[in-house]
């Protein structure tokens, strides 16, 4: 029988025979992931299942991203919570203070997450490592807490949608816009419940870390997972991260698609979602004069090297206007390192915005740039929902790197082949 | 397990704030969710249900968040079985693993008007339907699925599991 990414993925973690989208099937599991938020709900129940220890010490990671360093009384609690767990449960990969990166990107990174995988955490974004062509998906934390105790879980087989992007990319377009564009064109739940498979010219010729961004926001049209096939470049990239054994994955030829999707993406511009959906995508040049307070680079979505690399590349020899705060966040203490080598925070200190630590920090509106009611920031990261980033009467619009930091420079929302 | 009762009709998007509003979310407790359930939908709504009753529901059941309070609610309104068109994804997940049995029918909901009588064999995956006459069949519940819900949800299907494995 000919598997798509997904039932293939899905086929080698279980004994049952899948046959379909559809089928429920057990599966045993690679990698269960939770945060500073989600743990502390996920211990509860396990301890409530009389779980003596997690299945598998290298196979459950913890990760306290979301309010770290911590903000407050309340989320020191929480990360007290899980630390505390961690220790006693004998958890390899408890992350925390100097070790702690946004977990999407810090996981790719250490070489936990591969090809083939299947990974569930509590978190929504989990599908990043689909980039990777792993099977990843967000759940409750009582599903966690059944992952981490038993090292297994069910997943109904989901329906794929093939997504292929031909053309050729304008200069200062990349993977951020491409998600855009899709999820501008099919709507927030135009992947309901359904896997994403990606494919085209395209996306072959996409690094990694644009693969990931991609994945990541397969959530913001419904998906269950945004999957890539792995290739040379993946394994390469797995390799750099320090795993060993991992192989080419491709969907069998015949696979059984619900829906055949084609972009065409030559002389596509820079793309923006609006308040208050990811799905109110327009390209930049549409939008008119729209003055920000704030630009943020960052998040699991685009706190990767490469995105501060363009950030940088604009933001070189120019300065932030004034009155707009520019805040850079690397997405792991490895990438704050790089950038550091590589200097381009001299660049960013120059230009005068703000170099933070790794933190989730003002994607969720946690901390470390929080909005007050009429302002309006451009920000890397992935949901614009109402509030999100701070006061219900702020505005949050979505765009890669190199439209964060050219809007931060002109102080308007800019495409940066105008600058 | 054997279902016997009355259906209870609603529409389609049915979210997990009409299932059960957040200003309810202030405890876990079955029975006081229970007695709010669908609060968001309909004040009062729940006063109509006996024990055993069936919800019949639209496509996109449960959408929104992913509160564990939704399939909580619904169990503790005394609803052992949910039949829609279609679930949300996360709703689906945390239905079974608090032990609320979904069965997916399809446009096969046409075929259930509002108080009919059914008899819901989760096993066969059959609903007989003694208003029209009619049965229905759709896809069984996986047998360890059927597990999950013997066992009454993921936390004792887990601890059950877990001393199994000790064994
Ligand atoms: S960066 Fe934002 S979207 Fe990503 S895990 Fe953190 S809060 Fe969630």
């Amino acid at each position: 029988m000919s598997h798509t990414l997904a039932e293939k993925i899905l086929q080698a973690h279980t004994d049952e025979e899948i046959s379909g989208a559809g089928q429920i099937v057990n599966c045993r599991l690679s990698l269960v992931l939770a945060n500073d938020i989600t743990a502390p709900l996920a211990i509860k129940s396990f301890k409530a299942m009389g779980a003596a220890g997690v299945f598998d010490r290298d196979k459950v990671a913890l990760v306290c991203d979301h309010f770290t360093p911590n903000k407050d009384i309340a989320s020191a609690e929480q990360v007290k919570v899980v630390r505390e767990f961690a220790r006693e449960a004998g958890v390899t990969h408890y992350y925390e203070g100097g070790n702690v990166g946004v977990e999407h990107a810090l996981l790719p990174e250490l070489g936990l997450v591969g090809p083939g995988d299947v990974v569930i955490g509590a978190d929504s974004h989990t599908c990043t490592y689909g980039g990777l062509g792993a099977f990843a998906t967000g759940m409750g934390s009582t599903d966690i807490a059944g992952g981490m105790a038993l090292g297994e879980t069910w997943f109904k087989v989901p329906p794929t949608i093939r997504v292929a992007f031909e053309g050729k990319l304008e200069p200062f377009v990349g993977a951020k816009d491409l998600i855009l564009r899709l999820i501008g064109r099919i709507g927030v739940s135009g992947a309901l419940y359904r896997a994403l498979e990606f494919c085209g010219s395209v996306i072959d010729d996409l690094s990694i870390e644009g693969r990931m961004t991609m994945a990541n926001m397969a959530i913001e049209a419904g998906g269950k997972v945004g999957l890539f096939p792995a290739d040379e470049k993946t394994l390469a990239y797995c390799r750099a991260a320090g795993r060993t054994g991992d192989k080419p994955l491709k969907a069998d030829a015949g696979a059984v698609y619900e829906q055949d999707l084609t972009l065409s993406i030559s002389g596509m511009s820079p793309q923006v979602a609006c308040p208050h959906l990811p799905e109110n995508v327009r390209g930049v040049d549409e939008l008119g004069d729209l003055v920000v307070d704030q630009a943020v680079i960052g998040s699991c979505t685009n706190g990767r090297i490469e995105d501060l690399r363009v950030a940088a590349s604009i933001l070189k020899g120019r300065k932030v206007a004034k009155g707009v705060r520019c805040i850079v966040l690397p997405a792991t203490p490895k990438i704050w390192r790089q950038a550091m080598d590589e200097g381009l925070f001299s660049i960013f200190m120059d230009a005068g915005a703000v170099v933070g630590p790794p933190t989730c920090g003002p994607c969720l509106g946690g901390h470390m740039g929080i909005l007050a009611g009429g302002e309006r920031c451009i920000s890397t990261t992935n949901r614009n929902f109402r509030g999100r980033m701070g006061s219900l009467e702020s505005e949050v619009y979505l765009a890669s790197p190199a439209v964060a930091a050219a809007s931060a420079v002109t102080g308007v929302i800019t495409n940066p082949a105008k600058l | 397990m054997l279902v016997n009762g009355n259906a209870h009709k609603v529409g389609a998007h049915i979210d997990t704030d009409a299932i059960i509003p957040a200003r309810f979310l202030v405890t876990t407790d079955t029975k006081v969710l229970g007695s709010n359930c669908m609060e968001g939908l309909e004040p009062g709504w729940v006063k109509r249900v006996h024990q055993n009753d069936i919800m019949v529901a639209g496509e996109n059941f449960g959408c929104g968040s992913s509160r564990e309070h939704a399939p909580i609610a619904i169990l503790g309104a005394g609803i052992p079985v949910v039949v829609a068109k279609s679930f949300a994804r996360i709703f689906y997940r945390n239905g079974f693993n608090m032990g609320l049995v979904l069965l997916e029918v399809g446009n096969d909901i046409d075929k259930f008007s509002d108080g009919d009588k059914l008899e819901v064999d989760t096993e066969a995956g059959s609903i007989k339907n003694f208003t029209t006459g009619e049965t229905i069949i759709c896809a069984k519940v996986p047998p360890f699925m059927q597990e999950l819900l013997d066992a009454g949800g993921l936390v004792p299907y887990v601890r059950k599991r877990l001393a199994e494995k000790k064994q």
